[in-house]
């Protein structure tokens, strides 16, 4: 037995069923009004977001409550240079990306020496000062008011104008992001993040620069949050900085762990379902948020570790299992 | 002493918690191909030690490595020169399997070529039960099992020299004897090995020097064989 039979088994089983998931909600929504696909559009744009968070927070067992900060800086680069310089969105996307990742370096550096309770507090400083930076520079990101004529996705004449167009180029991108993170999760890199998460000392131990990869990862979950950003501004035509506020923060801590932080799909099923429920427990009006709390806490309880592996094991004790082989990626 | 020969050279290493003084500035040295043993009872600075030497800690003192200075490299490139230690209480990644952790071992090598492959090869050699449960995640493995897999994620990084903290800690006797045997073995096949250890007949056994660790210094160093003909030191450390 070597070691390239065992890993290629990982692959298959567990990326077919997520994926045929997500296009068959793709599909579903395609057919559905344009309230369900604006839902689903929101939810594609937190899953990149989450599964950039998964990065620093999932793999290698990281506190950042300061993502947000990146997502701002996507959204408002985007914003300021389609709707302020008129550059194309897929340019403007790249320099705000290249950007974030260079502040995520410059900050993360320094900050990324602090551990557990102080690194949380430093990174959500980091939101905060973001945040009231998006409000009091006005005369670049119009403060309160928010910044609107950000253009739709699109390449050159060619615009994603309806927002069906939109959903399927979110999804197609949300999967490559997914794709790419299951490729570095697998990779010598994705383990020496996992050794960190697993045992500083260890991992230092075993020849693994612990400073330099958590940075890398930070400046990745950087990435894939300014993307989401940038995202968000083409997807909504208009953002302001209460978009990027601490709600965010929670809302995708909520998506993570509920989908299953650690996990390559997680964030995925975390993004849908947080987004949907609220949704589907609108008509229980004023009880509304009582049920959807309820239901997180249900669901916390019965599948602690996210429901991607409350998924994963009730799938291993059927007969299909069988055919396919076992893994949790 | 001929000083080219030696595996390990530490000139006045110490370290301290805070105010607290954990080891006073130890020198202690290491041939190739010697299988060195440091005693020591509960808190006399054995654990403390080793992290000085691998610098998971802030330490003072010099060190040499294969005729190399190595004291202001940081852990990770002590382990990169071959300065490979299985921690107390084994440091393994429960969460991955027993495959995932043998590569990580192999962090520094290039995954997948024909030398990591053939030191693959070799543990599953050593350890016949860790290809048996090579899936299966760490934390999921016995005590002994988990012993193995952390001497064997140590032999994957290819060690110059093998640093053991208490291997037998926990274990069964039979297992831990089993333990010891082996790295008595791997130091027959000509690897370095400083073996720490609180009381261990069979550790003796295999060393060639002894090292007494009491309080945060070295209280006495002598052959192996030796030490059943120090009174005191048989009395606390044979029984």
């Amino acid at each position: 037995m070597t070691s390239h039979n065992i890993t290629s088994t990982k692959i298959t089983s567990s990326t077919l069923l997520p994926v045929g998931l997500v296009l068959a909600v793709l599909v579903l929504a395609l057919n559905s009004s344009g309230y369900v696909v604006t839902v689903i559009g929101f939810a594609a744009i937190y899953a990149i977001f989450c599964t950039g968070l998964n990065f620093f927070m999932g793999y290698t067992g990281q506190a950042s409550f300061g993502q947000n900060a990146f997502a701002a800086l996507g959204g408002y680069g985007s914003a300021i240079l389609t709707g302020g310089y008129y550059w194309e969105p897929v340019p403007a996307m790249l320099v705000s990306m290249l950007f974030a990742g260079l502040v995520a370096g410059f900050i993360g550096y320094p900050t990324l020496k602090l551990r557990g309770h102080y690194l949380a507090m430093a990174t959500f400083a980091l939101g905060l000062i973001t945040y009231e930076i998006s409000i009091e520079w006005s005369s670049l990101t119009m403060g309160y008011m928010g910044y609107s004529g950000i253009p739709p996705l699109g390449i050159g004449r060619f615009e994603l104008v309806t927002e069906k167009q939109q959903l399927v180029a979110l999804t197609v991108l949300m999967l490559l992001g997914v794709w790419m993170a299951t490729r570095m999760r697998q990779s010598r890199f994705g383990r020496a993040l996992r050794a960190i998460a697993g045992s500083e000392a260890a991992a230092q131990a075993l020849g693994i620069n612990v400073a330099r990869y958590k940075l890398i990862a930070f400046v990745v979950a950087a990435l894939y949050a300014s993307l989401a950003g940038s995202l968000f501004a083409h997807f909504v035509g208009f953002i302001s900085p209460e978009v990027f506020g601490s709600a965010m923060v929670i809302q995708s801590f909520t998506m993570l762990f509920l989908g299953g932080v650690g996990t390559v799909w997680g964030p995925v099923i975390g993004a849908l379902m947080v987004s949907l429920l609220p949704e589907l427990l609108r008509g229980l009006k004023e009880l509304q948020d009582v049920a959807y709390c309820s239901l997180l806490v249900v669901m916390l309880i019965y599948a602690p570790r996210g429901l991607f592996d409350f998924i994963v094991q009730s799938f291993e004790k059927t007969d299909i299992a069988k055919i396919f082989s076992k893994n949790r990626g | 002493m001929d000083t080219q020969n030696l595996l390990l050279e530490v000139h006045d290493l110490s370290a301290s918690y805070g105010q607290v003084r954990a080891l006073e500035p130890t020198s202690l040295h290491i041939e190739h191909g010697e299988l060195v043993t440091v005693l020591g009872p509960n808190g006399a600075g054995k654990s403390t030690m080793l992290r000085a030497i691998t610098k998971l800690i802030k330490c003072s003192g010099q060190l040499k490595f294969m005729g190399l200075d190595v004291t202001t490299l940081p852990t990770h490139e002590r382990s990169r020169a071959g300065m490979i230690m299985v921690q107390e209480g084994r440091g393994l990644f429960s969460q991955m399997s027993v495959y995932e952790n043998l590569v990580l071992g192999a962090y520094n090598s290039d995954s997948g070529s024909d030398a990591v492959e053939q030191r693959l090869l070799d543990v599953f050699e050593l350890f016949p039960r860790l290809k048996e449960r090579l899936s299966q995640t760490s934390s999921s493995l016995s005590g002994g099992e988990q012993q193995m897999l952390a001497i064997g994620r140590a032999l994957m990084a290819n060690p110059k020299l093998l640093m053991l903290d208490e291997p037998s800690l926990g274990l069964a006797p039979r297992v831990a004897g089993e333990i010891l045997e082996t790295l008595g073995e791997l130091n027959r096949q000509g690897l370095g090995i400083l073996l720490v250890e609180q009381k261990a007949p069979l550790a003796l056994k295999l060393a060639k020097r002894v090292y007494v660790l009491s309080l945060g210094k070295i209280v006495a160093e002598l052959p192996a064989n030796e030490i059943k003909s120090h009174h005191d030191l048989a009395q606390y450390y044979l029984h």
